[in-house]
């Protein structure tokens, strides 16, 4: 099993979702997040003060997954989360030892 | 437990204080004007004949035969709805527009001073406040300040008569309910006080504010209040003979000549350079100039900015204290001039930094406010579009040039919004009542009417006097008043309450949760 971590857009976030819907993926968490990369801050203006702004606000989407169908989240993001500019995000892939449905108890892939 | 036991005795001590000196004063002086009644015609001018109200008395003592002149309704009714306009700048209009401004982590201490500060001032208002403003001083201080006649607003009701005292307005025979103005004058008053704020919000002490409060307003907001607006009214002038002896009786800066029609001088240079002396004094913000202080709901800031603009066709139209075509006019100038300077700031910001942002165009809707006020009934409506335009631009750089050079973290640009377009608005006034540039002009003989304007250069010159003196005058009392509350309080709060916010340590509670 495989936990993608994509940090992306927040004004992609829906086709995100959408992409990652119809090659089924049946959960993702979504979390409001700030940072920075290569995409520069920019600058704000009040009256007299002007304060630049580092940290851009972005999304970050975690999705649990069975290990065959990484190929296929990783293209369904790149694709539904690619505007060509700088600032599209990144996605990070981990090994995921262990899942657990809470209400059932099941556990591994039967969980996800 | 002793810190909260000297707290308790101190504000008890205080109250015992005001109540022991006030009270039998106040039954002193509720007697007093019915035994001068009878007296008051043999008195006539020569002296001791304290508010407008009684000079009123008096002729009706002369002539009786002629009924005493009633209120109009419907300048009661304007003047009441003006009064409650006015209230509405403080409360919520100006709290949100400064507490909008600030971090979010300093928001509750905003709305609570700005509360807090036009509760107390309505309260000294009403205790000596008005008395010291309205009411003829004496000897050699008369000019500069007034009298104890009315303390506790003593002799303004007479419950077993069912009377009422009566205030001037700008017309003869054409009285108004002396509580009534009272209330109107109580709204500005506090509202100046409450201005000061936005210099040094979010690095002062609660308690310190309260008692540099009571000392400013005390000394610095009642005496330029009397020098700029406290004459006898239109009905004391009955003869030629007694003009100049009336106008002896008037604050120093009316009798110069100086127009302020609602409060450039008195409301706004007094209270901006306050604040900025308030910003030196108490010193820079933790952090300022490196870490970022961006306003946290500008969201806020328009509304209150909204709500000034409307609550200040009170504030300049209720200047007139009648509903007359005065009141109109300082109606649509008020409403012009706001506009042009919305337009004015704003386009100069795009010009100038690139965007037209929220933020300029709703600190361009205050400082036309602030700079039609000393102007509304007293310019056409030409002076309104210049000093709208002039304002935007003017106080656009009050916030930028201007500011860096002063090098004061004026939080809130109290300065640059309200002395300066305070400054520029007094100064254009002296021009734009000029009739040849659609003005109205001004008498200065109140018996024969005769007109007072007389040349540009001239008016410009008695504007800048006055606009001097109250600079002079605001800035040596706010100093003393500052010192005082450090010795007393200390001004500012820890290094750790300032970084982590007023509102929770100060006040015990958070603005937004979640």
């Amino acid at each position: 099993m495989k936990l993608v971590t994509a940090i992306i857009k927040p004004f992609k976030l829906d086709e995100v979702r959408e992409a990652l819907s119809a090659i089924g993926v049946t959960g993702i968490t979504v979390t409001e997040v700030k940072g920075f990369g290569r995409q520069k801050g920019h600058t704000e203006l009040y009256r007299g003060a002007e304060y630049v702004v580092d940290f851009l606000p972005k999304v970050k989407v975690e999705a649990a997954i069975k290990s065959e169908m990484l190929e296929q989240v990783i293209e369904a993001i790149e694709k539904s989360a690619n505007t060509g500019k700088i600032g599209d995000g990144k996605v990070f892939v981990f090994d995921l030892e262990q899942v657990i449905r809470i209400r059932t108890g099941e556990t591994g892939a039967e969980a996800l | 437990m002793t810190r909260f036991f000297r707290k308790l005795t101190a504000s008890l001590a205080l109250f015992c204080m005001l109540g022991l000196t006030g009270m039998p004063l106040v039954a002193l002086a509720q007697d007093k004007p019915a035994a001068d009644a009878p007296a008051a015609a043999k008195a006539d001018d020569k002296k001791a004949a304290p508010a407008a109200a009684k000079e009123e008395k008096k002729e009706e003592a002369k002539a009786p035969a002629t009924p005493p002149p009633t209120p109009n309704k419907g300048d009661v009714a304007w003047m009441l709805t003006s009064t409650a306009l006015v209230l509405l700048m403080s409360v919520p209009a100006l709290a949100l527009f400064y507490g909008g401004l600030v971090r979010s982590k300093n928001m509750l201490s905003v709305l609570m001073q700005v509360f807090v500060t036009f509760s107390l001032i309505t309260v000294l208002w009403c205790i000596y406040g008005y008395s010291l403003t309205f009411t003829e001083g004496s000897g050699a201080t008369s000019s500069f300040i007034g009298g104890f006649d009315r303390l506790f607003l003593a002799g303004t009701f007479d419950p077993l008569k069912g009377e009422f005292s009566m205030a001037a307005t700008f017309s003869k025979n054409t009285p108004l309910y002396e509580l009534v103005y009272v209330a109107f004058q109580a709204t500005f008053a506090a509202i100046t006080c409450c201005l000061i704020l936005g210099s040094i919000v979010e690095r002062v002490k609660f308690s310190a504010v309260l008692i540099f409060m009571v000392i400013w307003f005390t000394f610095s907001y009642l005496p330029v209040a009397h020098m700029v607006w406290f004459w006898p009214g239109p009905d004391a002038y009955t003869a030629a003979s007694v003009v100049d002896a009336q106008n002896a009786k008037a604050g120093l800066l009316w009798q110069w000549g100086a127009l302020d029609f609602a409060g450039g001088t008195v409301v706004h240079i007094n209270a901006g350079v306050a604040g900025l002396v308030g910003a030196y004094v108490v010193g820079k913000r933790i952090g300022y100039g490196r870490e970022a202080m961006s306003p946290h709901n500008l969201t806020m800031t328009m509304i209150g900015a909204s709500l000034l603009w409307f609550g200040w066709f009170g504030f300049n139209a209720g200047s007139a204290l009648e509903a007359n075509g005065s009141a109109a006019l300082a109606f649509m100038n008020t409403y012009l001039a706001t506009a042009c300077a919305v337009l004015s700031w704003m386009f100069g910001e795009w010009l100038f930094k690139g965007k037209p942002s929220m933020l300029g165009a709703a600190s361009g809707a205050v400082a036309g406010l602030v700079a039609i006020t000393p102007a509304a009934g007293n310019v056409g409506i030409s002076g309104a579009f210049v000093i709208g335009l002039a304002a935007g631009i003017v106080c656009l750089w009050g916030c930028n040039g201007l500011k860096k050079m002063l090098g004061a973290d004026d939080a809130l640009d109290v300065f640059g919004v309200h002395a300066l377009g305070g400054i520029l608005g007094a100064l254009l006034t002296g021009v734009f009542n000029s009739p040849s540039l659609g003005g109205p002009g001004f008498p200065n003989n109140w018996f024969e009417m005769k007109p007072g304007y007389e040349s540009i250069m001239g008016q410009l010159i008695i504007q800048a006097k006055a606009v001097g003196v109250v600079f002079i005058w605001t800035a040596v009392v706010a100093f003393i008043a500052y010192k005082i509350a450090d010795l007393a309080v200390g001004l500012r709060p820890s290094e750790e309450v300032e970084r982590e916010g007023l509102d929770i340590n100060e006040h015990g509670e958070s603005a937004y949760h979640g």
